[in-house]
């Protein structure tokens, strides 16, 4: 009897924490469903990145961690992934364009922008860096040149943590 | 040993119920946003602007917090146009409770009450979105469920009454033109590569769908015999091979006489298509659609784009530099047949024109046509898109002469070492401003744009970016004789100039001038300058923007995020934050 009952104290006392992303399905770009909240990179860093075909500074972001993408992967394992909110007057283009500028990312289809607004996001660019545990540990708004460089200070931070 | 257990019991009790709110509490999540644009109107006859209409200041806000806890997510967003900026509908001045929703959604069954932002397929037939940034919001109050009874099968079924601006949903007022109907749809899509085991992870994809959607709407008209319950239905279909994705959607629309169709009894039809190709350095896309008398609102009367039941995208190339973006192509609903073509190719690295970077080169060309309509047989007489009618028969596949629009662009995108990048555009541009803007016998906007975008990095913390861009007229220019009655409508015409130097100090400050320069119009008095200074402050994901000038209606991209403006002159301040 005292055994059940310490069980419960104790099966009460695990309090399970739960991932900060919301429960929304996605496409990606072979058409395959990703729910948002259950995205894991094996306890290392996230990062989602909101974009558009037609917003010039996401382009610029977009090739600028293109270009620093391999580094970052080799050093901290982090993932990239890039939703487009582009909506049906662009998403036909959402793919050629990626194919076309040779970005590494994977590429998700928020076709109305039902992940935008679950994740409070009012003009791209907007990234949000994710920990291990699910948890949104930064975000930033807008792109400056090299503000790549701050987002993997970020990222820095929380893969080493893990070591 | 009683003792014991009652105590223990009660520690159990107690513990656990603080570890049940406590895991409640760890297990939500409390998310949300703020933004709030104001501006102060000066007066400034130099651009025409000699009365403020009693208007000094312009406040657009809204708040929203979402609430989320496993499959339980709800929300609530508030709004306030006090009143609201220049450019934005008069409707909107208000201040409440704009949207609230409540989702549980466990994978199987997914339920929503409240407003509903949604579309079927490409949207031909039903969607509804909302677009802070235009005043946009169509949303369907009501209710939505959702179920995938197999893996890659998704049904939905959705129901309500659409948001027009502030006014009730329930207690419609006819007297003040509310006729708004109810709004009621369903929705199938199947995907063959999640519900087929052995094409999981097969070359060949295919999904298809179809929806059906309708108003009941209540006739007020004492001309005409409106339909109460108008359907509109839509089929799709994306298949996929290796490297190469079609997709098309098809929608019927049976009569559905309207204030922007001209009360014609026809029915409605469209049609969009894509073919594209795509492999890592290459992608080519090309979509055709045509639209025939496809406007779908949920009140007959409805004007622009109030109460869209549905949405018809347009497919041309969405410029966001100043200039290019002066001319805007929009969707004609009642008639148009478009094609567009969309090359991206990166020249690989390494190469002699790739260079250490690699180079990446764009190439788009889009044009927008008419449909073709012949009379139809009233009475004894023959009528042409006359109210009451049937309005016209028109060929599928036929293509008028007549020209809205056509854009042909070339954009070269060049990172030359570590410190400077270059990207520039080339624009060929057909506008028939007369059709799309309403200016009746305003000549057609026939220009070269041209754009010059060039970043330095001085360090790794600051850097410049300097914008020229120059917008020449084929036939409207300096030279170009304008009727003294005709005048007001060649506002921003003829040939302009822009520059920008912007300057940012990563990751927080930005700081840009900009002039815009009409110097080529015809008309002496419109030559003006719009000359613009701009402070932003980004931490994280507050964003803070004051900007002192004047400002033509157009697109403005400054500290890294573009926004659509109409003409003013003063103050303007913006704030937003999410967390």
């Amino acid at each position: 009897m005292t055994l059940v009952l310490m069980a419960l104290v104790f099966t009460g006392l695990h309090a399970q924490s739960k991932s900060d992303l919301p429960n929304v399905t996605l496409k990606d770009l072979n058409g395959k469903d990703v729910n948002i909240s259950k995205l894991s990179n094996n306890g290392k860093p996230i990062v989602i990145t909101f974009w558009a075909t037609w917003c010039g500074p996401c382009i610029k972001e977009h090739n600028a961690l293109n270009d620093v993408y391999q580094d970052w992967q080799d050093e901290t394992g982090v993932k990239i992934y890039s939703v487009s909110i582009d909506d049906s007057r662009s998403t036909a283009k959402v793919k050629p364009t990626v194919e076309g500028k040779g970005w590494e990312f994977e590429v998700l289809l928020d076709v109305n922008s039902d992940l935008k607004r679950a994740m409070n996001v009012s003009n791209p660019p907007h990234t949000f860096l994710i920990d291990g545990n699910g948890k949104i540990v930064y975000q930033h708004t807008g792109y400056f040149e090299c503000a790549e460089d701050e987002l993997y200070e970020e990222i820095l931070k929380i893969a080493k943590k893990k070591k | 040993m009683r003792k014991h257990i009652l105590v223990l019991l009660a520690l159990a009790l107690t513990t656990s119920f603080k570890a049940g709110a406590q895991s409640l509490l760890e297990s939500s999540q409390v998310s949300g946003s703020f933004q709030t644009d104001a501006q102060y109107y000066m007066l400034d006859e130099g651009i025409g602007i000699t009365d403020l209409n009693g208007k000094k200041l312009g406040i657009n806000g809204f708040g929203k917090v979402n609430y989320a806890n496993g499959n339980f997510s709800a929300g609530i967003r508030f709004e306030a146009f006090l009143p609201e900026m220049n450019g934005f509908r008069k409707e909107l001045n208000g201040v409440g409770l704009a949207n609230f929703f409540a989702t549980y959604d466990n994978g199987f069954i997914g339920m929503t009450v409240g407003d509903i932002y949604d579309q079927f397929g490409s949207g031909l037939v039903f969607r509804s979105y909302e677009e802070w940034s235009l005043g946009m919001d169509n949303a369907l109050r009501g209710a939505r469920v959702v179920l995938r009874p197999a893996k890659g099968v998704t049904l939905k079924g959705v129901y309500g009454r659409q948001r027009y601006f502030w006014a009730p949903y329930l207690e419609r007022n006819f007297a003040t033109d509310d006729y708004r109907g109810i709004v009621r749809g369903v929705d199938a899509e199947w995907d063959l590569n999640q519900s087929v085991t052995a094409l999981n992870d097969s070359k060949f994809k295919m999904s298809i769908g179809g929806s059906f959607v309708s108003k009941k709407q209540v006739n007020q008209s004492m001309f005409y015999n409106i339909p109460e319950n108008v359907g509109a239905a839509a089929a799709r279909i994306n298949l996929g091979y290796g490297n190469f994705a079609f997709s098309t959607e098809y929608a019927y629309k049976i009569n559905d006489p309207s204030a922007i169709n001209n009360f014609i009894y026809k029915e409605g039809q469209a049609l969009m298509a894509s073919l594209s190709y795509s492999q890592k350095g290459f992608g080519a896309v090309l979509q055709v659609k045509r639209i025939d008398n496809m406007s779908f609102k949920s009140m007959y009367t409805g004007k622009q784009n109030d109460l869209d039941i549905n949405f018809i995208p347009p497919i041309n190339y969405t410029h966001t530099h100043s200039l290019p973006s002066m001319y805007t192509y929009s969707t004609q609903p009642n008639g148009e047949m478009a094609a567009q073509l969309q090359v991206n190719y990166t020249i690989p690295k390494g190469t002699a024109l790739g260079g250490k970077y690699g180079t990446k080169l764009t190439f788009n060309m889009s044009q927008v046509n008419d449909i073709v309509r012949d009379s139809v047989k009233y009475g004894n007489a023959m009528a042409l898109n006359e109210s009451g009618t049937l309005g016209y028969t028109s060929k599928f596949f036929a293509i008028s002469d007549h020209r809205f629009f056509r854009d042909i662009n070339f954009e070269i995108d060049k990172k030359i070492n570590k410190d400077w990048h270059v990207t520039a555009q080339y624009i060929n541009l057909y506008y028939d401003i007369e059709t799309i803007e309403g200016h009746a016998g305003s000549p057609v906007v026939k220009a070269n744009i041209g754009f010059l975008d060039v970043t330095y990095k001085i360090n790794k913390k600051q850097s410049l970016r300097l914008e020229l861009q120059g917008l020449w007229e084929n036939e409207v220019h300096k030279g170009y004789e304008v009727e003294e009655s005709e005048k007001k409508d060649f506002q921003k015409r003829g040939d302009w100039a822009f520059a920008l130097l912007e300057y940012s100090i990563t990751p927080h400050w930005s700081f840009s001038i900009a002039d815009k320069w009409n110097y080529g119009n015809p008309v002496e008095e419109y030559r003006d300058h719009y000359f613009t200074g701009t402070i932003t402050y980004i931490h994280e994901a507050t964003r803070v923007m004051l900007s002192a000038g004047r400002q033509s209606e157009g697109v403005v991209c400054v500290g890294g995020v573009c926004r659509t403006v109409p003409a003013s002159s003063g103050v303007s301040l913006t704030v937003s934050t999410s967390f």
